[in-house]
């Protein structure tokens, strides 16, 4: 049995599931039960979220009442968000995000092309060395990257957090663009190049667009990955307005401040987007991570 | 020319090993380094000291009980986790209306940031108005509101539950698709021969689709096994470790230590760091062991 990572066939096996055939005859009753079961399971999941909205939606001064949902819908929470202090953070996660997005794009993309299409020495090798790195995570070396940051003058530096997050996620965007490419008939450059396109121009209008999919997948992984952020930047930021939202949030928590209702404005809009923008990838998502090992 | 040949996968593959070297590499070594050094609260090496820094940290009054309930907390938490994805793999695979957007659902703990889902969990638990609280005291497993016995996070033996049930919360969703994923490529004549043959629905699914989803859901428990290792936002967020060290793992305690004593956090690292590279040999072996299967 083999599980290939190539999109193309893994696209194919989500819609040809295979299903018992003794199923498809009797609906009613059972499937009834069964969707029953994962609506009541779907709830369970999402409820949490569910409740962050409800209380980012309480007016301020009933924020600690003990009921489930809010007396009055204070709309205006949200909106006040972006005149209180952690606005600032949620444009330092903004860049952080964004420039660890551009620079593993500027890396990975590259490296996976010349690695899918060409045989050379220490190919092997570097594609090994991708994988290890998919299994390293900055929380088990954190004090590491505090001396080495520490030691470039670059703690509470915006660019420090790029670096890091942009380095942790290169792993993932390498396997996923590698496999993208790959997956492209070589014969479709070839003609390509053959009409004319010199290297570049086969590169730019047939390869890249065709690895589309690939790409933007690798954009919103790595995007959401450094907007989630948090012990590294913990760590390394230390002036409250040079924080990532997450880490401002975080030390909200335990102060029993008037604000609160900025804190779950705060983690509303710092929620929602991010698991739009995943619902968009999730079927990719799954055969990046486990790349290079089912494979 | 030929020699410019010789540089090109350097120009191509060259800034990802980079970037892989100054991120990834070089704090590993930093780290090692860290951990034989004298080193002051401002950062400042005060030259070698030897191994003192690994003794201090084994002397420390919690080290083995830190270490024992970060064990416990891997195989709490991933051996949950596994078990509850198998049943949502298998109820999620069935085909009912609205599939997709219950599926759709349970992408939010993954996406959503692992730091949020643990302030909500904490809010929800808060003593005086959270909903879980409240919705303990409807059904009567409490008396009242506010109370030490709503107070569920202030004590290890209610913290530590709860501390598991987030962290498997936020690794089902992962695992689950991963497993949906490998059911998906089971092919559907397995299944009519075995029913052919009159194979039970449970001896099916002993015999047949769980050694087919085998590969899918060893890859899916060691990705579970090293993020969890390293979980540090869900005690940290809901609990800081406390009350004493009495919910802490390993993370928690390196970092606390990084306050006090860099040398000493480095140690606890490496310790940690060493056993994740136990996983990651593990991890590599099997999806060599799955390559030789396919």
């Amino acid at each position: 049995m083999t599980v290939t990572t190539a999109p193309s066939r893994s696209a194919r096996h989500q819609h040809s599931r295979p299903r018992p055939v003794s199923r498809r005859r009797m609906p009613g009753l059972k499937t009834s039960v069964i969707a029953a079961a994962a609506y009541l399971i779907a709830f369970l999941f999402l409820f949490p979220y569910v409740v962050m909205l409800l209380t980012s939606l309480r007016p301020q001064d009933s924020l600690r009442d003990a009921t489930i949902f809010p007396s009055e819908w204070e709309w205006s929470n949200l909106a006040n968000f972006w005149t209180s202090g952690l606005a600032g953070n949620l444009m330092v996660t903004l860049k952080v995000a964004a420039g660890s997005t551009i620079l593993v794009l500027l890396v990975a993309l590259p490296a996976a092309y010349y690695s899918a299409r060409h045989n050379f020495r220490g190919r092997t090798a570097f594609l090994i060395l991708v994988l290890i790195t998919q299994m390293f995570q900055p929380t088990a070396m954190l004090v590491g990257i505090y001396r080495e940051f520490f030691q470039f003058g670059l703690v509470d530096s915006i660019w420090s957090l790029i670096l890091v997050n942009g380095g942790f996620n290169l792993a993932f965007a390498v396997w996923i663009l590698n496999a993208y490419f790959s997956s492209i008939p070589r014969e479709l450059e070839e003609a390509a190049f053959i009409d004319g396109n010199g290297r570049f121009g086969t590169l730019f209008r047939i390869t890249l667009p065709l690895a589309m999919p690939g790409v933007i997948t690798a954009l919103i992984f790595t995007f959401i990955a450094a907007w989630n952020e948090f012990v590294v930047a913990l760590t390394l930021t230390t002036t409250p307005a040079n924080q990532p939202l997450t880490v401002a949030l975080n030390s909200f928590i335990g102060q029993y401040q008037v604000d609160w209702q900025n804190l779950f404005a705060g983690s509303v809009i710092a929620t929602i987007p991010v698991i739009i923008l995943f619902a968009l990838i999730e079927r990719k998502v799954v055969g990046g991570l486990t790349a290079g090992s089912i494979k | 020319m030929r020699r410019l040949r010789a540089f090109e996968p350097l120009a191509w593959t060259g800034p990802a090993v980079l970037l892989i070297a100054v991120v990834v590499l070089w704090p590993v070594i930093e780290m090692i380094r860290s951990s034989f050094l004298k080193i002051s609260r401002f950062g400042i090496v005060q030259g070698s000291n030897g191994l003192a820094n690994y003794e201090k940290l084994f002397d420390e009054k919690d080290f083995a009980d830190i270490m024992v309930r970060s064990v416990i907390w891997v195989i709490a938490v991933v051996g949950f986790t596994v078990l509850i994805s198998l049943a949502l793999a298998q109820l999620f695979n069935q085909r009912f209306p609205g599939r997709r957007i219950t599926r759709w659902a349970l992408i939010a703990p993954w996406a959503a940031s692992v730091l949020m889902t643990a302030i909500i969990f904490k809010w929800m638990l808060d003593p005086e108005v959270g909903v879980i609280n409240q919705i303990r005291l409807k059904l009567g497993l409490i008396d009242a509101l506010g109370g030490h016995s709503a107070d569920q996070l202030g004590d290890a033996s209610t913290a530590m539950p709860w501390l598991v049930f987030v962290a498997v919360f936020v690794s089902v969703p992962f695992t689950t698709y991963a497993l949906l994923a490998g059911l998906a490529t089971i092919p559907a004549d397995v299944y009519e021969a075995a029913t052919m043959d009159g194979a039970s629905k449970l001896r099916t699914y002993w015999s047949i689709t769980l050694p087919l989803l085998r590969p899918a859901l060893t890859v899916a428990a060691l990705i579970n096994v090293m993020n969890v290792f390293n979980s540090f936002p869900i005690i940290w967020a809901m609990t800081h470790g406390q009350p004493g060290y009495s919910t802490a793992t390993s993370t928690i305690l390196m970092f606390v230590l990084k306050g006090s004593d860099i040398g000493e956090s480095a140690a606890m690292s490496v310790v940690n760091f060493g056993m994740v590279l136990v996983l990651t040999a593990i991890f590599l072996k099997v999806s060599r062991w799955n390559k030789e299967v396919a």
